[in-house]
Protein backbone atom coordinates (compact mmCIF):
# COMPACT_ATOMS: atom_id res chain seq x y z
CA UNK A 1 0.00 0.00 0.00
CA UNK A 2 1.04 3.29 -0.43
CA UNK A 3 1.98 5.79 2.08
CA UNK A 4 -1.25 7.65 3.27
CA UNK A 5 0.53 9.81 5.55
CA UNK A 6 2.02 13.38 3.72
CA UNK A 7 3.83 16.44 4.89
CA UNK A 8 1.05 19.66 5.38
CA UNK A 9 3.49 20.96 2.08
CA UNK A 10 2.72 18.59 -0.83
CA UNK A 11 -1.53 18.44 0.37
CA UNK A 12 -4.00 20.64 -1.37
CA UNK A 13 -5.75 23.10 1.23
CA UNK A 14 -9.22 22.90 -0.84
CA UNK A 15 -9.49 19.11 -0.15
CA UNK A 16 -8.15 18.95 3.00
CA UNK A 17 -10.06 20.34 6.45
CA UNK A 18 -6.96 18.43 8.26
CA UNK A 19 -3.31 18.37 6.85
CA UNK A 20 -2.71 15.25 7.77
CA UNK A 21 -4.75 13.21 5.42
CA UNK A 22 -4.03 13.21 2.02
CA UNK A 23 -7.50 11.86 1.36
CA UNK A 24 -7.01 12.02 -2.77
CA UNK A 25 -4.34 9.79 -2.77
CA UNK A 26 -6.42 7.68 -0.17
CA UNK A 27 -9.43 7.90 -3.31
CA UNK A 28 -7.32 6.22 -5.41
CA UNK A 29 -7.06 2.89 -3.17
CA UNK A 30 -11.01 2.78 -3.70
CA UNK A 31 -11.71 1.50 -6.77
CA UNK A 32 -15.58 1.84 -6.54
CA UNK A 33 -15.33 5.31 -5.66
CA UNK A 34 -14.02 6.26 -9.10
CA UNK A 35 -17.13 5.62 -10.87
CA UNK A 36 -20.26 7.97 -12.43
CA UNK A 37 -23.56 7.19 -11.08
CA UNK A 38 -25.85 8.86 -13.24
CA UNK A 39 -23.71 10.47 -15.41
CA UNK A 40 -21.99 12.38 -12.15
CA UNK A 41 -19.17 11.30 -10.16
CA UNK A 42 -20.55 9.29 -6.86
CA UNK A 43 -20.42 10.88 -3.69
CA UNK A 44 -20.92 7.62 -1.08
CA UNK A 45 -22.51 9.41 1.74
CA UNK A 46 -24.07 5.77 3.25
CA UNK A 47 -20.94 4.69 5.29
CA UNK A 48 -22.91 3.82 8.27
CA UNK A 49 -24.99 1.55 5.95
CA UNK A 50 -21.46 -0.04 5.30
CA UNK A 51 -18.80 1.51 3.97
CA UNK A 52 -16.76 0.67 0.40
CA UNK A 53 -13.74 -1.93 0.05
CA UNK A 54 -9.79 -0.48 -0.42
CA UNK A 55 -8.00 -2.58 -3.04
CA UNK A 56 -6.00 -3.85 -0.66
CA UNK A 57 -8.90 -5.63 1.11
CA UNK A 58 -10.06 -6.68 -2.29
CA UNK A 59 -6.56 -8.36 -3.34
CA UNK A 60 -6.18 -10.05 0.52
CA UNK A 61 -9.26 -12.20 -1.04
CA UNK A 62 -7.77 -12.67 -4.45
CA UNK A 63 -4.42 -14.06 -3.22
CA UNK A 64 -6.22 -16.12 -0.85
CA UNK A 65 -7.74 -18.17 -3.13
CA UNK A 66 -5.79 -17.86 -6.01
CA UNK A 67 -2.34 -18.98 -4.19
CA UNK A 68 -3.04 -20.55 -1.05
CA UNK A 69 -6.70 -21.45 0.18
CA UNK A 70 -7.72 -24.27 2.13
CA UNK A 71 -9.48 -24.88 5.32
CA UNK A 72 -8.03 -24.28 8.82
CA UNK A 73 -7.26 -25.78 11.75
CA UNK A 74 -7.72 -29.55 10.16
CA UNK A 75 -5.17 -30.48 7.11
CA UNK A 76 -1.37 -31.07 7.74
CA UNK A 77 -1.40 -30.44 4.57
CA UNK A 78 0.92 -27.14 3.71
CA UNK A 79 -2.16 -24.96 2.40
CA UNK A 80 -4.22 -25.92 4.94
CA UNK A 81 -1.67 -24.42 7.28
CA UNK A 82 -0.73 -20.92 5.09
CA UNK A 83 -4.96 -21.00 6.02
CA UNK A 84 -4.36 -21.51 9.17
CA UNK A 85 -1.82 -19.24 9.96
CA UNK A 86 -3.52 -16.25 7.99
CA UNK A 87 -7.07 -16.79 10.06
CA UNK A 88 -5.08 -16.69 13.36
CA UNK A 89 -3.04 -13.70 12.50
CA UNK A 90 -6.19 -11.70 11.37
CA UNK A 91 -7.50 -12.54 14.91
CA UNK A 92 -4.38 -11.19 16.33
CA UNK A 93 -4.85 -8.34 14.38
CA UNK A 94 -8.35 -7.80 15.56
CA UNK A 95 -6.68 -8.64 19.15
CA UNK A 96 -4.17 -5.56 18.87
CA UNK A 97 -7.28 -3.15 17.02
CA UNK A 98 -9.28 -3.69 20.33
CA UNK A 99 -6.15 -4.30 22.46
CA UNK A 100 -7.55 -6.75 24.00
CA UNK A 101 -5.29 -8.48 26.60
CA UNK A 102 -5.23 -12.70 24.52
CA UNK A 103 -6.56 -13.26 20.99
CA UNK A 104 -8.86 -16.49 22.69
CA UNK A 105 -10.71 -13.41 23.54
CA UNK A 106 -11.41 -12.38 20.15
CA UNK A 107 -14.25 -14.50 18.13
CA UNK A 108 -15.05 -14.52 15.18
CA UNK A 109 -18.69 -14.32 14.22
CA UNK A 110 -20.99 -13.48 11.05
CA UNK A 111 -21.19 -9.63 12.50
CA UNK A 112 -22.51 -7.51 15.33
CA UNK A 113 -26.01 -8.87 14.99
CA UNK A 114 -24.58 -12.67 15.17
CA UNK A 115 -22.22 -11.07 18.26
CA UNK A 116 -25.23 -10.18 19.97
CA UNK A 117 -27.30 -13.33 19.55
CA UNK A 118 -24.09 -15.32 20.86
CA UNK A 119 -23.80 -13.20 24.15
CA UNK A 120 -28.00 -13.19 24.41
CA UNK A 121 -28.35 -17.17 23.99
CA UNK A 122 -25.10 -18.18 25.90
CA UNK A 123 -24.44 -15.90 28.95
CA UNK A 124 -28.07 -14.38 28.79
CA UNK A 125 -29.30 -17.97 28.92
CA UNK A 126 -27.32 -19.09 31.78
CA UNK A 127 -27.79 -15.63 34.55
CA UNK A 128 -31.11 -14.37 33.41
CA UNK A 129 -33.95 -15.47 35.48
CA UNK A 130 -37.79 -14.77 35.47
CA UNK A 131 -38.47 -11.05 36.50
CA UNK A 132 -34.69 -9.94 35.86
CA UNK A 133 -33.97 -6.86 33.92
CA UNK A 134 -31.70 -6.28 30.35
CA UNK A 135 -31.19 -2.96 30.17
CA UNK A 136 -30.35 -1.00 26.86
CA UNK A 137 -31.22 2.54 25.44
CA UNK A 138 -33.56 4.32 23.82
CA UNK A 139 -31.45 4.99 20.55
CA UNK A 140 -30.42 1.12 19.87
CA UNK A 141 -30.39 -0.32 16.64
CA UNK A 142 -32.74 -3.40 16.17
CA UNK A 143 -29.89 -5.65 16.39
CA UNK A 144 -29.31 -4.67 20.30
CA UNK A 145 -33.09 -5.15 20.62
CA UNK A 146 -34.59 -7.86 19.57
CA UNK A 147 -32.05 -10.56 20.85
CA UNK A 148 -32.61 -9.45 24.29
CA UNK A 149 -36.46 -9.47 23.83
CA UNK A 150 -36.20 -12.81 22.21
CA UNK A 151 -34.17 -13.34 25.35
CA UNK A 152 -36.46 -11.65 27.80
CA UNK A 153 -39.50 -13.49 26.42
CA UNK A 154 -37.76 -16.79 26.76
CA UNK A 155 -36.93 -15.91 30.40
CA UNK A 156 -39.70 -13.42 31.38
CA UNK A 157 -37.45 -11.11 32.35
CA UNK A 158 -37.96 -7.39 31.55
CA UNK A 159 -36.32 -5.10 29.21
CA UNK A 160 -35.50 -1.32 30.47
CA UNK A 161 -35.15 1.56 28.46
CA UNK A 162 -32.57 4.37 29.33
CA UNK A 163 -34.13 7.61 27.84
CA UNK A 164 -32.66 9.71 25.94
CA UNK A 165 -33.03 13.86 25.77
CA UNK A 166 -34.32 15.97 22.35
CA UNK A 167 -30.44 16.29 21.45
CA UNK A 168 -30.35 12.45 21.44
CA UNK A 169 -28.21 11.82 24.61
CA UNK A 170 -28.63 9.75 27.68
CA UNK A 171 -29.92 10.71 30.71
CA UNK A 172 -27.52 9.62 33.04
CA UNK A 173 -29.73 10.10 35.30
CA UNK A 174 -32.31 8.30 34.58
CA UNK A 175 -29.79 5.10 33.71
CA UNK A 176 -28.19 5.37 37.49
CA UNK A 177 -32.31 4.87 38.57
CA UNK A 178 -32.66 1.82 36.04
CA UNK A 179 -29.75 -0.03 37.45
CA UNK A 180 -31.39 -2.13 39.89
CA UNK A 181 -30.68 -5.97 41.64
CA UNK A 182 -32.65 -7.40 38.96
CA UNK A 183 -30.65 -5.86 36.00
CA UNK A 184 -28.17 -8.67 34.75
CA UNK A 185 -26.61 -7.43 31.40
CA UNK A 186 -26.17 -3.39 30.11
CA UNK A 187 -26.32 -3.03 26.15
CA UNK A 188 -25.17 -0.20 24.70
CA UNK A 189 -24.20 1.16 21.51
CA UNK A 190 -21.37 2.98 21.23
CA UNK A 191 -22.09 5.33 18.47
CA UNK A 192 -25.85 6.14 17.46
CA UNK A 193 -25.92 4.53 13.86
CA UNK A 194 -29.28 7.16 13.33
CA UNK A 195 -28.13 10.04 15.23
CA UNK A 196 -24.80 9.84 15.61
CA UNK A 197 -24.17 10.24 18.92
CA UNK A 198 -20.78 9.22 20.66
CA UNK A 199 -22.05 7.54 24.21
CA UNK A 200 -20.63 8.16 27.24
CA UNK A 201 -19.67 4.51 27.70
CA UNK A 202 -16.46 4.13 29.66
CA UNK A 203 -18.76 6.44 32.42
CA UNK A 204 -21.82 3.92 31.45
CA UNK A 205 -19.39 0.80 32.24
CA UNK A 206 -18.34 2.10 35.08
CA UNK A 207 -21.79 2.80 36.75
CA UNK A 208 -22.55 -0.42 36.06
CA UNK A 209 -19.51 -2.47 37.57
CA UNK A 210 -20.45 -0.68 40.63
CA UNK A 211 -23.42 -2.71 41.12
CA UNK A 212 -21.81 -5.96 39.39
CA UNK A 213 -23.40 -5.62 36.14
CA UNK A 214 -21.55 -6.58 33.17
CA UNK A 215 -21.95 -4.21 29.35
CA UNK A 216 -21.88 -5.12 25.96
CA UNK A 217 -21.08 -2.30 24.04
CA UNK A 218 -21.98 -2.70 20.51
CA UNK A 219 -19.34 -1.07 18.47
CA UNK A 220 -20.53 -1.76 14.70
CA UNK A 221 -21.05 2.41 14.15
CA UNK A 222 -18.00 3.11 16.61
CA UNK A 223 -14.61 0.82 15.24
CA UNK A 224 -14.91 3.09 11.87
CA UNK A 225 -14.36 6.36 13.22
CA UNK A 226 -13.03 6.46 16.95
CA UNK A 227 -10.06 4.17 18.52
CA UNK A 228 -11.40 1.82 20.67
CA UNK A 229 -9.61 -0.24 23.78
CA UNK A 230 -11.43 -2.47 25.48
CA UNK A 231 -8.80 -2.41 27.91
CA UNK A 232 -9.22 0.81 28.81
CA UNK A 233 -13.61 1.03 28.79
CA UNK A 234 -13.31 -2.09 30.80
CA UNK A 235 -16.35 -3.76 28.83
CA UNK A 236 -17.01 -7.15 29.05
CA UNK A 237 -18.14 -7.70 25.46
CA UNK A 238 -17.69 -5.57 22.76
CA UNK A 239 -18.97 -5.89 18.91
CA UNK A 240 -19.01 -5.40 15.83
CA UNK A 241 -19.30 -6.13 11.66
CA UNK A 242 -16.40 -5.97 9.39
CA UNK A 243 -18.28 -4.29 6.58
CA UNK A 244 -18.74 -1.71 8.20
CA UNK A 245 -14.89 -1.30 8.98
CA UNK A 246 -13.90 -1.06 5.15
CA UNK A 247 -13.87 -5.04 5.63
CA UNK A 248 -16.33 -7.56 3.71
CA UNK A 249 -19.83 -8.61 4.58
CA UNK A 250 -20.42 -11.75 6.76
CA UNK A 251 -17.63 -11.39 9.28
CA UNK A 252 -17.53 -9.79 12.31
CA UNK A 253 -16.22 -9.85 16.11
CA UNK A 254 -16.94 -10.42 19.67
CA UNK A 255 -14.80 -9.71 21.75
CA UNK A 256 -15.56 -11.26 25.53
CA UNK A 257 -13.26 -11.15 28.96
CA UNK A 258 -11.80 -14.27 28.81
CA UNK A 259 -12.94 -15.24 32.47
CA UNK A 260 -16.71 -14.70 31.12
CA UNK A 261 -16.33 -16.57 27.97
CA UNK A 262 -14.27 -19.36 29.80
CA UNK A 263 -17.84 -19.64 31.84
CA UNK A 264 -20.15 -19.76 29.03
CA UNK A 265 -21.81 -22.23 27.52
CA UNK A 266 -21.10 -22.83 23.29
CA UNK A 267 -23.34 -20.69 20.97
CA UNK A 268 -23.95 -23.62 18.25
CA UNK A 269 -22.62 -27.12 17.87
CA UNK A 270 -20.69 -28.88 14.95
CA UNK A 271 -17.07 -28.72 13.81
CA UNK A 272 -13.97 -26.73 15.47
CA UNK A 273 -15.77 -26.46 18.39
CA UNK A 274 -15.22 -29.30 19.85
CA UNK A 275 -12.08 -31.63 21.56
CA UNK A 276 -13.57 -35.14 21.12
CA UNK A 277 -17.32 -36.42 20.27
CA UNK A 278 -18.77 -39.80 21.06
CA UNK A 279 -22.08 -40.56 20.95
CA UNK A 280 -21.84 -40.24 24.93
CA UNK A 281 -20.17 -37.44 25.74
CA UNK A 282 -18.40 -34.63 24.10
CA UNK A 283 -15.52 -32.42 25.00
CA UNK A 284 -15.59 -29.06 23.68
CA UNK A 285 -13.07 -26.93 22.39
CA UNK A 286 -10.84 -23.94 24.17
CA UNK A 287 -11.18 -20.46 23.53
CA UNK A 288 -11.80 -18.50 21.00
CA UNK A 289 -12.75 -21.69 19.19
CA UNK A 290 -15.26 -23.12 21.63
CA UNK A 291 -17.59 -20.46 19.99
CA UNK A 292 -16.74 -20.88 15.95
CA UNK A 293 -18.77 -24.14 14.96
CA UNK A 294 -18.01 -24.85 11.90
CA UNK A 295 -16.06 -24.22 9.02
CA UNK A 296 -15.53 -20.60 9.30
CA UNK A 297 -15.50 -17.10 7.33
CA UNK A 298 -11.86 -18.47 6.82
CA UNK A 299 -11.48 -15.32 3.36
CA UNK A 300 -13.74 -13.14 5.91
CA UNK A 301 -11.37 -12.82 8.53
CA UNK A 302 -8.12 -12.51 6.14
CA UNK A 303 -9.72 -10.04 4.50
CA UNK A 304 -11.09 -8.06 7.69
CA UNK A 305 -7.61 -8.18 9.12
CA UNK A 306 -6.45 -6.35 5.74
CA UNK A 307 -8.97 -3.73 6.59
CA UNK A 308 -7.45 -3.42 9.64
CA UNK A 309 -4.31 -3.50 9.01
CA UNK A 310 -5.16 -0.50 6.09
CA UNK A 311 -7.40 1.92 9.06
CA UNK A 312 -4.11 1.47 11.09
CA UNK A 313 -1.83 2.90 8.47
CA UNK A 314 -3.92 5.85 8.36
CA UNK A 315 -4.38 5.83 11.80
CA UNK A 316 -7.61 5.83 13.63
CA UNK A 317 -6.56 9.44 15.68
CA UNK A 318 -5.99 10.66 12.49
CA UNK A 319 -9.32 9.33 10.52
CA UNK A 320 -11.66 10.73 13.77
CA UNK A 321 -10.03 14.12 13.68
CA UNK A 322 -10.38 14.59 10.03
CA UNK A 323 -14.17 13.20 10.57
CA UNK A 324 -14.94 15.93 13.10
CA UNK A 325 -14.03 18.34 10.60
CA UNK A 326 -15.78 17.09 7.82
CA UNK A 327 -18.70 16.58 10.19
CA UNK A 328 -18.59 20.03 11.40
CA UNK A 329 -18.36 21.52 7.73
CA UNK A 330 -21.30 19.73 6.83
CA UNK A 331 -23.49 20.52 10.46
CA UNK A 332 -22.67 24.05 9.65
CA UNK A 333 -23.35 24.27 5.88
CA UNK A 334 -27.02 22.11 6.80
CA UNK A 335 -27.97 25.26 9.56
CA UNK A 336 -27.69 27.77 7.21
CA UNK A 337 -30.26 26.35 4.79
CA UNK A 338 -33.92 27.24 5.89
CA UNK A 339 -36.28 24.72 5.85
CA UNK A 340 -33.75 21.55 7.16
CA UNK A 341 -33.72 20.00 10.70
CA UNK A 342 -31.16 17.93 11.92
CA UNK A 343 -32.16 14.82 14.22
CA UNK A 344 -29.75 13.84 16.69
CA UNK A 345 -27.19 17.25 18.05
CA UNK A 346 -25.79 15.94 20.89
CA UNK A 347 -22.36 17.59 22.24
CA UNK A 348 -20.49 14.50 20.89
CA UNK A 349 -21.18 13.19 17.60
CA UNK A 350 -19.26 11.34 15.09
CA UNK A 351 -20.11 10.78 11.42
CA UNK A 352 -23.54 10.54 11.07
CA UNK A 353 -25.99 13.56 10.09
CA UNK A 354 -29.31 12.39 10.09
CA UNK A 355 -31.72 15.25 8.73
CA UNK A 356 -35.30 16.21 7.44
CA UNK A 357 -36.75 18.71 5.13
CA UNK A 358 -39.56 20.30 5.41
CA UNK A 359 -42.53 18.95 3.37
CA UNK A 360 -40.33 16.58 1.74
CA UNK A 361 -40.55 13.09 2.62
CA UNK A 362 -37.03 11.35 3.24
CA UNK A 363 -37.77 8.83 0.53
CA UNK A 364 -38.28 11.21 -2.31
CA UNK A 365 -34.91 13.24 -0.81
CA UNK A 366 -33.20 10.21 -0.89
CA UNK A 367 -34.25 9.47 -5.05
CA UNK A 368 -33.33 13.05 -6.09
CA UNK A 369 -29.93 12.87 -4.42
CA UNK A 370 -29.27 9.91 -5.94
CA UNK A 371 -30.42 11.27 -9.09
CA UNK A 372 -27.49 13.83 -8.35
CA UNK A 373 -25.08 11.03 -8.35
CA UNK A 374 -25.11 11.35 -3.96
CA UNK A 375 -26.14 7.95 -2.34
CA UNK A 376 -27.45 8.50 1.31
CA UNK A 377 -30.29 6.60 3.47
CA UNK A 378 -33.63 7.31 3.42
CA UNK A 379 -35.82 5.66 6.40
CA UNK A 380 -36.01 4.63 9.92
CA UNK A 381 -32.04 3.11 9.88
CA UNK A 382 -32.96 0.05 11.93
CA UNK A 383 -34.10 1.91 14.94
CA UNK A 384 -37.78 2.62 14.47
CA UNK A 385 -37.91 3.31 18.60
CA UNK A 386 -35.47 6.24 17.51
CA UNK A 387 -37.53 7.36 15.13
CA UNK A 388 -40.61 7.43 17.42
CA UNK A 389 -38.43 9.25 19.93
CA UNK A 390 -38.34 12.42 17.71
CA UNK A 391 -41.88 11.73 16.23
CA UNK A 392 -40.89 11.04 12.16
CA UNK A 393 -41.42 8.16 10.35
CA UNK A 394 -37.90 8.11 8.81
CA UNK A 395 -34.88 10.20 8.27
CA UNK A 396 -32.70 10.93 5.48
CA UNK A 397 -29.30 10.61 6.48
CA UNK A 398 -25.50 10.98 5.09
CA UNK A 399 -22.53 9.25 7.17
CA UNK A 400 -19.27 10.15 6.17
CA UNK A 401 -15.91 8.07 6.21
CA UNK A 402 -12.41 9.09 5.70
CA UNK A 403 -12.77 8.93 1.98
CA UNK A 404 -15.30 11.73 1.82
CA UNK A 405 -14.59 14.97 0.62
CA UNK A 406 -15.32 18.89 1.93
CA UNK A 407 -16.50 19.05 -2.21
CA UNK A 408 -18.70 16.20 -1.45
CA UNK A 409 -20.07 18.04 1.31
CA UNK A 410 -20.65 21.21 -0.73
CA UNK A 411 -22.39 18.70 -3.16
CA UNK A 412 -24.96 17.22 -0.76
CA UNK A 413 -25.65 20.48 0.00
CA UNK A 414 -26.55 21.41 -3.58
CA UNK A 415 -28.16 18.32 -3.64
CA UNK A 416 -30.31 19.48 -0.95
CA UNK A 417 -31.61 22.52 -2.68
CA UNK A 418 -31.95 20.53 -5.47
CA UNK A 419 -34.49 18.67 -3.54
CA UNK A 420 -35.94 21.74 -2.31
CA UNK A 421 -36.47 23.55 -5.74
CA UNK A 422 -37.91 20.25 -6.87
CA UNK A 423 -40.85 20.49 -4.18
CA UNK A 424 -41.12 24.12 -4.20
CA UNK B 1 -33.54 16.69 -13.99
CA UNK B 2 -36.29 15.65 -16.54
CA UNK B 3 -36.51 12.30 -15.69
CA UNK B 4 -37.20 13.67 -11.97
CA UNK B 5 -39.55 15.81 -13.72
CA UNK B 6 -41.36 13.08 -15.02
CA UNK B 7 -41.25 11.60 -11.74
CA UNK B 8 -42.46 14.25 -9.64
CA UNK B 9 -44.84 15.93 -12.12
CA UNK B 10 -46.91 18.98 -11.11
CA UNK B 11 -49.83 16.46 -10.38
CA UNK B 12 -47.81 14.35 -8.33
CA UNK B 13 -46.63 17.34 -6.07
CA UNK B 14 -50.58 18.68 -5.77
CA UNK B 15 -52.16 15.64 -4.69
CA UNK B 16 -48.66 15.26 -2.25
CA UNK B 17 -49.27 18.66 -0.78
CA UNK B 18 -53.24 18.78 -0.25
CA UNK B 19 -54.24 15.18 -0.33
CA UNK B 20 -57.76 14.55 -1.57
CA UNK B 21 -60.49 12.04 0.64
CA UNK B 22 -58.12 12.24 3.33
CA UNK B 23 -58.84 10.91 6.72
CA UNK B 24 -61.44 8.25 8.26
CA UNK B 25 -64.63 7.71 6.16
CA UNK B 26 -67.95 7.67 8.34
CA UNK B 27 -70.01 4.78 7.45
CA UNK B 28 -66.88 2.49 6.14
CA UNK B 29 -68.06 -0.76 5.90
CA UNK B 30 -64.53 -2.20 4.64
CA UNK B 31 -60.79 -1.17 5.63
CA UNK B 32 -57.35 -2.08 5.87
CA UNK B 33 -53.70 -1.04 6.54
CA UNK B 34 -51.17 -1.28 4.44
CA UNK B 35 -47.37 -0.84 5.17
CA UNK B 36 -43.83 -0.50 3.68
CA UNK B 37 -41.08 -1.75 6.24
CA UNK B 38 -38.44 -0.31 3.65
CA UNK B 39 -39.39 3.36 4.39
CA UNK B 40 -41.79 3.09 7.09
CA UNK B 41 -44.79 4.10 5.13
CA UNK B 42 -48.46 3.21 6.58
CA UNK B 43 -51.97 3.74 4.60
CA UNK B 44 -54.93 3.23 5.68
CA UNK B 45 -58.02 2.40 2.77
CA UNK B 46 -61.69 2.98 4.05
CA UNK B 47 -64.39 2.11 1.67
CA UNK B 48 -68.14 2.39 1.58
CA UNK B 49 -69.76 -0.25 -0.96
CA UNK B 50 -72.79 -0.81 -2.12
CA UNK B 51 -73.29 -3.95 -4.31
CA UNK B 52 -70.36 -4.07 -6.98
CA UNK B 53 -69.70 -0.61 -7.03
CA UNK B 54 -67.52 2.04 -4.95
CA UNK B 55 -69.88 4.47 -3.24
CA UNK B 56 -67.18 6.57 -1.41
CA UNK B 57 -63.76 5.93 -0.80
CA UNK B 58 -61.09 7.87 1.40
CA UNK B 59 -57.63 7.06 3.02
CA UNK B 60 -55.16 8.43 6.18
CA UNK B 61 -51.54 7.84 6.32
CA UNK B 62 -48.15 9.25 6.22
CA UNK B 63 -45.65 8.99 2.81
CA UNK B 64 -43.94 10.06 0.18
CA UNK B 65 -44.39 12.01 -2.57
CA UNK B 66 -45.43 9.01 -4.68
CA UNK B 67 -47.55 6.68 -2.10
CA UNK B 68 -49.43 9.66 -0.68
CA UNK B 69 -50.07 11.53 -4.08
CA UNK B 70 -51.29 7.91 -5.58
CA UNK B 71 -53.39 7.10 -2.86
CA UNK B 72 -54.99 10.71 -3.42
CA UNK B 73 -54.87 9.54 -7.63
CA UNK B 74 -56.65 6.41 -6.79
CA UNK B 75 -59.40 7.70 -4.12
CA UNK B 76 -60.45 10.35 -6.69
CA UNK B 77 -60.44 8.48 -9.44
CA UNK B 78 -62.39 4.96 -8.26
CA UNK B 79 -65.60 6.53 -6.64
CA UNK B 80 -68.58 5.19 -8.68
CA UNK B 81 -66.68 2.80 -10.31
CA UNK B 82 -67.45 -1.15 -9.97
CA UNK B 83 -65.84 -3.97 -8.40
CA UNK B 84 -64.49 -5.35 -12.07
CA UNK B 85 -63.29 -1.59 -13.09
CA UNK B 86 -61.37 -1.30 -10.43
CA UNK B 87 -59.68 -4.29 -11.03
CA UNK B 88 -58.18 -3.96 -14.70
CA UNK B 89 -57.56 -0.32 -13.56
CA UNK B 90 -54.90 -1.63 -11.27
CA UNK B 91 -53.84 -4.05 -14.24
CA UNK B 92 -53.10 -1.33 -16.40
CA UNK B 93 -51.38 0.82 -13.83
CA UNK B 94 -49.71 -2.04 -12.44
CA UNK B 95 -48.41 -2.64 -16.24
CA UNK B 96 -47.38 0.62 -16.72
CA UNK B 97 -45.10 1.13 -13.24
CA UNK B 98 -43.77 -2.55 -14.10
CA UNK B 99 -43.19 -2.33 -17.89
CA UNK B 100 -39.61 -2.11 -19.79
CA UNK B 101 -38.90 1.59 -19.58
CA UNK B 102 -36.75 1.62 -22.77
CA UNK B 103 -40.64 0.69 -24.60
CA UNK B 104 -43.49 3.43 -24.52
CA UNK B 105 -45.83 3.21 -21.42
CA UNK B 106 -48.77 1.08 -22.26
CA UNK B 107 -51.77 3.52 -21.95
CA UNK B 108 -53.61 3.62 -18.82
CA UNK B 109 -56.80 5.58 -18.05
CA UNK B 110 -56.89 9.10 -17.43
CA UNK B 111 -54.32 10.84 -14.34
CA UNK B 112 -52.52 7.63 -13.80
CA UNK B 113 -51.04 7.93 -16.31
CA UNK B 114 -48.74 11.13 -14.38
CA UNK B 115 -47.45 8.36 -12.64
CA UNK B 116 -45.05 6.42 -16.16
CA UNK B 117 -42.16 8.33 -14.80
CA UNK B 118 -42.26 6.06 -11.82
CA UNK B 119 -40.51 3.17 -14.59
CA UNK B 120 -37.10 4.48 -14.37
CA UNK B 121 -37.49 4.27 -10.90
CA UNK B 122 -37.74 0.44 -9.86
CA UNK B 123 -36.79 0.77 -6.14
CA UNK B 124 -40.05 3.24 -6.20
CA UNK B 125 -43.04 1.30 -7.96
CA UNK B 126 -43.48 -0.11 -4.07
CA UNK B 127 -44.82 3.86 -3.24
CA UNK B 128 -46.99 3.89 -6.30
CA UNK B 129 -48.28 0.76 -5.62
CA UNK B 130 -49.09 0.26 -1.60
CA UNK B 131 -52.32 2.25 -1.47
CA UNK B 132 -53.95 -0.22 -4.39
CA UNK B 133 -52.43 -3.00 -2.45
CA UNK B 134 -54.30 -2.00 -0.14
CA UNK B 135 -57.13 -1.34 -1.31
CA UNK B 136 -57.45 -5.34 -2.41
CA UNK B 137 -56.69 -5.88 1.45
CA UNK B 138 -60.10 -4.23 1.78
CA UNK B 139 -61.86 -5.41 -0.48
CA UNK B 140 -60.72 -8.89 0.63
CA UNK B 141 -61.65 -7.80 4.06
CA UNK B 142 -58.02 -8.47 5.01
CA UNK B 143 -57.60 -8.35 9.05
CA UNK B 144 -53.67 -8.68 9.04
CA UNK B 145 -52.21 -5.12 7.52
CA UNK B 146 -50.40 -6.12 4.60
CA UNK B 147 -47.01 -5.19 3.57
CA UNK B 148 -45.04 -4.62 0.53
CA UNK B 149 -42.30 -7.38 1.40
Amino acid sequence: MKSLVTTSSSVSPALLPSADLDVARIREDFPILKQKVHGKPLVYLDNAATSQKPQAVIDSEVELYSKYFSNVHRGVHLLSQRSTDAYEKAREKVQNFLNARSSAEIIFTRGTTEGINLVAQTYGQQHVQPGDEILISEMEHHSNIVPWQMLCAQKGAILKVIPINDEGEILLDEYEKLLSERTRLVGIVHLSNALGTVNPVQQMIEMAHQRGIPVLVDGAQAVPHIPVDVQALDCDFYVFSGHKLFGPTGIGVLYGKKELLETMPPYQGGGDMILSVSFKKTEYNVLPFRFEAGTPNIAGAIALGAAIDYVQEIGLDKIATYEDKLLAYATEAMAEIPGVRLIGTARNKASVLSFLIEGVHPHDIGTILDREGIAIRAGHHCAQPVMERFGVPATARASFAFYNTLEEVDALIAGIRKVQEVFS
Amino acid sequence: MSELRDLYQEVILDHYKRPRNFGPLEGADHKAEGHNPLCGDRVTIYLVIEGDVIRNISFQGAGCAISTASASLMTEMLKGKTLAEVEMLFGEFHAMLTGDPSQPADPVQGKLAVFSGVREFPARVKCATLSWHTLQAALKEQKEPISTE
